[in-house]
């Protein structure tokens, strides 16, 4: 049941990073790629439906790792605690810039608010990758299972590099969504920018695959205990070409699903890395929080399960239709923002 | 203790939101259905109306929401680690029974129209409304917990571990606090549905839209502040009387236990001398409400030891003003409904101002009453088990909870500037005209 947990999480959390990225990545290349008050209106209304019911799955995450694994939840939650707040109020500019900019029809109001959606758009995708960093990388736990997590710590180089990564990442899967909703101008510059943001993407990704061996020398240990696991950094690799392979895909629909892909590999590969750990120690390995010794007991695990299990079907049900109610080309008609 | 002024702002400015998406959820579903049931577009329109008002109060809703969630692990995190597996249950619950489900389909709702088939478009209304009421109860559940801690046991390791899951969840603690929260947030709804149909009546617009909307609320309102008061406030108080006789001591001001206890409509509490100032009595009264009989005896604050005491003043005064406001809305409801009766409701407008400015109180008397319910426990965070003060997190230094205190009072103090003003705007706006009969 912790291991089943443990990749319900890493589900969890991938399917955020699938769906909040892609809005996340259009609100960081929005600034650049669309131009004008109509354009900067289709990549909002690309998003309007779905992005609030993609941000309960990191809440819906939040709340399961409380259930699951109350230590882990404690200990990280406190120890990036200032880090956490600003994530908090990123997220709240965020959501406030997508709701506000359409209320007042003022260049200057609506330049305002462009420019806080961008903003908390690329640092949110940024400090996202800066803390799965850490996590991969290991926090100074204490032998209580709790570590202060101040910024000189957490802005280290191995993590900025993960932060970068992440924001090209979701970036590129960003201007991939928006090519499936655009037409036109706005097509072609998101376009050009999924094949601009593609390269540093592979060089980012080889990049913090050699770094990853340098901060962590048995990071591959897991997967020679289980070869199969080497599908996932396999897949990623060939999601990259495959982006590649497709890219003139006149329906522009490829692309996304290759960054999609690749988004689902590479944390996918990242959960394989750091199993059993879900914060690990550098300190001392013995005090690390791992799915056995950081999790609720078995009975709480199985209801919880259960119950959450349960509701998630009908959720991927309706969420599936919602998502398919809204897909194709955005027209601006008199309804959204 | 800027664990504790951090987590009272951020959720007492969060709660603004939900008051409203919960109560308004429930009549926006009901106008579509008048709407598929009727085929008058009055129905629609004035759901959609209100559905904007609703998306404007669920964004805020969510986005001061998340903080909440995140806060039970940065600011007590020792609470979350010590409970987490039992009061947790729910917790997840929330987002994948209920959020999932309110943000798909007021997606659904506001731009569906037109992509989705009349019937889907009413169901994403209802679906919203469900959600909605549904997201009340889970997080009820949750803090019924922390008000009367059910289905754990102690382990070894000096943590909670969960005994029965059902048990936590139909916590017998949360269905009249349930009851309770959800009427007070229905009232609410109906009274800013008053006051904006008030205000159209008022000033001359949208005179259609106003009268309907006036009727709904006070219908409505009239139901919904009696059942306030009986059934759901009696038997919440109920649970208070029978877990917490501490805290319906501090609620009442009542210092010495006392055989036929008086219940104080008005007096100030002076705890260093232990007696209630300048106090009006009823006699007996308590007694009877506490335990249904006029003789019972109730025990008054000083047979508890001091250092359990509840902070006595603000628990007795924002007791004080839920219940005082609680009655005023009954009296005025009942005459807005008797005018109606008389058919004078429209014209009477000295009433319809007292309806038009009434909209700040119902928001006062629902946060009144979580003041009551959440000072009122201290100095526990899980009664009877965890005191508050061992709940925080220990590896969080006072002044980064200050400086992130003072933080979150900058943003919400911008954000309900801006709510407010937005909100004025869709109120200025108003409602789509129907086309003129020819």
């Amino acid at each position: 049941m912790n291991v089943v947990w443990f990749w319900t999480l890493a589900v969890m959390l991938t399917v955020y990073a699938v769906l909040d990225g892609f809005d996340l990545g259009v609100g960081a290349v929005h600034l650049w790629v669309a131009r004008s008050n109509e354009e900067r209106r289709v990549a909002l209304n690309a998003i309007g439906p779905v992005w609030n019911g993609n941000e309960v799955w990191l809440l819906a995450a939040g709340g399961m790792m409380v259930v699951a694994f109350p230590r882990v939840y404690a200990s990280g939650f406190s120890g990036f605690y200032l880090a956490l707040m600003l994530v908090l109020w990123l997220l709240i500019l965020r959501g406030a810039s997508i709701e506000f900019r359409h209320q007042i029809d003022h260049p200057m109001w609506r330049a305002l608010w462009d420019a806080g959606f961008g903003v908390s758009s690329l640092l949110l995708a940024l400090l996202l990758g800066v803390a799965l960093g850490n996590v991969v990388q290991g926090l100074p736990i204490e032998a209580d299972g709790f570590f202060q997590g101040s910024f000189a710590l957490l802005l280290n180089p191995y993590s900025l590099l993960t932060g970068l990564l992440s924001l090209v990442v979701l970036g590129w899967h960003g201007a991939n969504y928006l090519r499936t909703k655009s037409e036109g101008a706005l097509l072609a510059r998101a376009r050009r920018a999924s094949l601009w943001l593609f390269w540093p993407a592979v060089a980012l990704a080889l990049l913090t695959t050699v770094a990853t061996f340098h901060v962590k020398p048995n990071a591959a240990a897991n997967f020679f205990v289980h070869p199969l696991a080497f599908v996932f950094p396999a897949l990623a690799a060939a999601g990259f070409v495959g982006a590649l392979v497709f890219h003139r895909d006149p329906t522009d629909r490829c692309p996304f699903w290759m960054s999609t892909l690749v988004i689902i590999c590479l944390l996918v590969t990242a959960g394989a890395t750091i199993f059993p750990n879900l914060l690990a120690s550098t300190l001392n390995p013995a005090w690390s929080l791992t799915v056995y010794n950081a999790a609720s007991s078995p009975r709480a695990l199985r209801d919880a399960f259960i119950a959450n299990g349960l509701g998630m079907i009908g959720v991927v049900v309706y969420t599936t239709y919602a998502h398919r109610a809204f897909r194709g080309k955005v027209r601006l008609g008199s309804h959204g923002y | 203790m800027a664990h504790r002024l951090q987590f009272a702002l951020t959720v007492m400015f969060h709660y603004l939101f939900p008051i409203l998406t919960m109560g308004l959820g429930f009549f926006i579903a009901l106008l579509s259905t008048l709407e598929l049931v009727t085929g008058e577009s009055r129905y629609g329109a004035a759901a959609k109306f209100w559905a904007k008002i609703f998306a404007i109060n669920f964004a805020l809703g969510v986005v001061t929401g998340i903080p909440l969630e995140f806060e039970f692990g940065t600011n007590w995190s020792r609470f979350s680690s010590y409970g987490g597996s039992v009061f947790g249950q729910t917790l997840p619950m929330e987002g994948v029974y209920a959020f999932f489900l309110e943000s798909g389909f007021l997606g659904l709702f506001l731009f569906g129209e037109g992509r989705v088939s009349r019937v889907v478009h009413w169901l994403a209304g209802v679906g919203v409304a469900v959600g909605s009421l549904l997201s009340g109860y889970f997080i009820i559940a949750v803090n019924a917990w922390m008000q009367h801690p059910v289905g754990y046991r102690l382990a070894s390791d000096g943590t909670l571990h969960l005994v029965s899951f059902w048990a936590v969840l139909l916590n017998p603690y949360a269905g009249w606090q349930y009851a309770h929260t959800i009427n007070g947030a229905l009232l609410a709804a109906a009274y800013v549905m008053g006051a904006v149909g008030a205000f159209y009546l008022l000033c001359g617009r949208h005179l259609e839209f106003g009268r309907q909307t006036v009727k709904m609320a006070i219908v409505a309102g009239t139901i919904l502040s009696l059942t306030q008061l009986f059934p759901t406030g009696d038997f919440n108080g109920a649970d208070v009387v029978q877990y917490q006789p501490v805290k319906l001591a501090a609620m009442e001001g009542l210092f010495k236990t006392q055989q036929g206890a008086p219940l104080a409509i008005i007096g100030m509490p002076d705890t260093t001398r232990a007696r209630l100032l300048d106090p009006i009595f009823v006699p007996d009264t308590l007694s009877f409400l506490a335990y249904g009989n006029f003789h019972a005896t109730v025990k008054g604050l000083t047979d508890y030891p001091r250092d359990l005491w509840p902070p006595v003043d603000l628990t007795y005064y924002a007791y004080h003003i839920m219940v005082g406001l609680g009655t005023i809305f009954i009296a005025q409801m009942l005459l807005g409904l008797f005018l109606l009766w008389r058919r004078r409701l429209y014209s009477a407008r000295w009433f319809l101002w007292t309806l038009m400015l009434a909209l700040p109180f119902p928001y006062i008397a629902n946060e009144a009453g979580w003041m009551v319910t959440e000072v009122g426990r201290q100095p526990w965070l899980v009664y009877g088990l965890l005191k508050t003060s061992a709940g925080t997190s220990a590896n969080v230094a006072g002044g980064e909870a200050v400086f992130t205190l003072i933080g979150f009072c900058g943003i919400y103090a911008l954000l309900s500037l801006l709510f407010v003003f937005l909100v004025g705007r869709v109120i200025h706006e108003g409602p789509e005209e129907a086309p003129p009969a020819a």
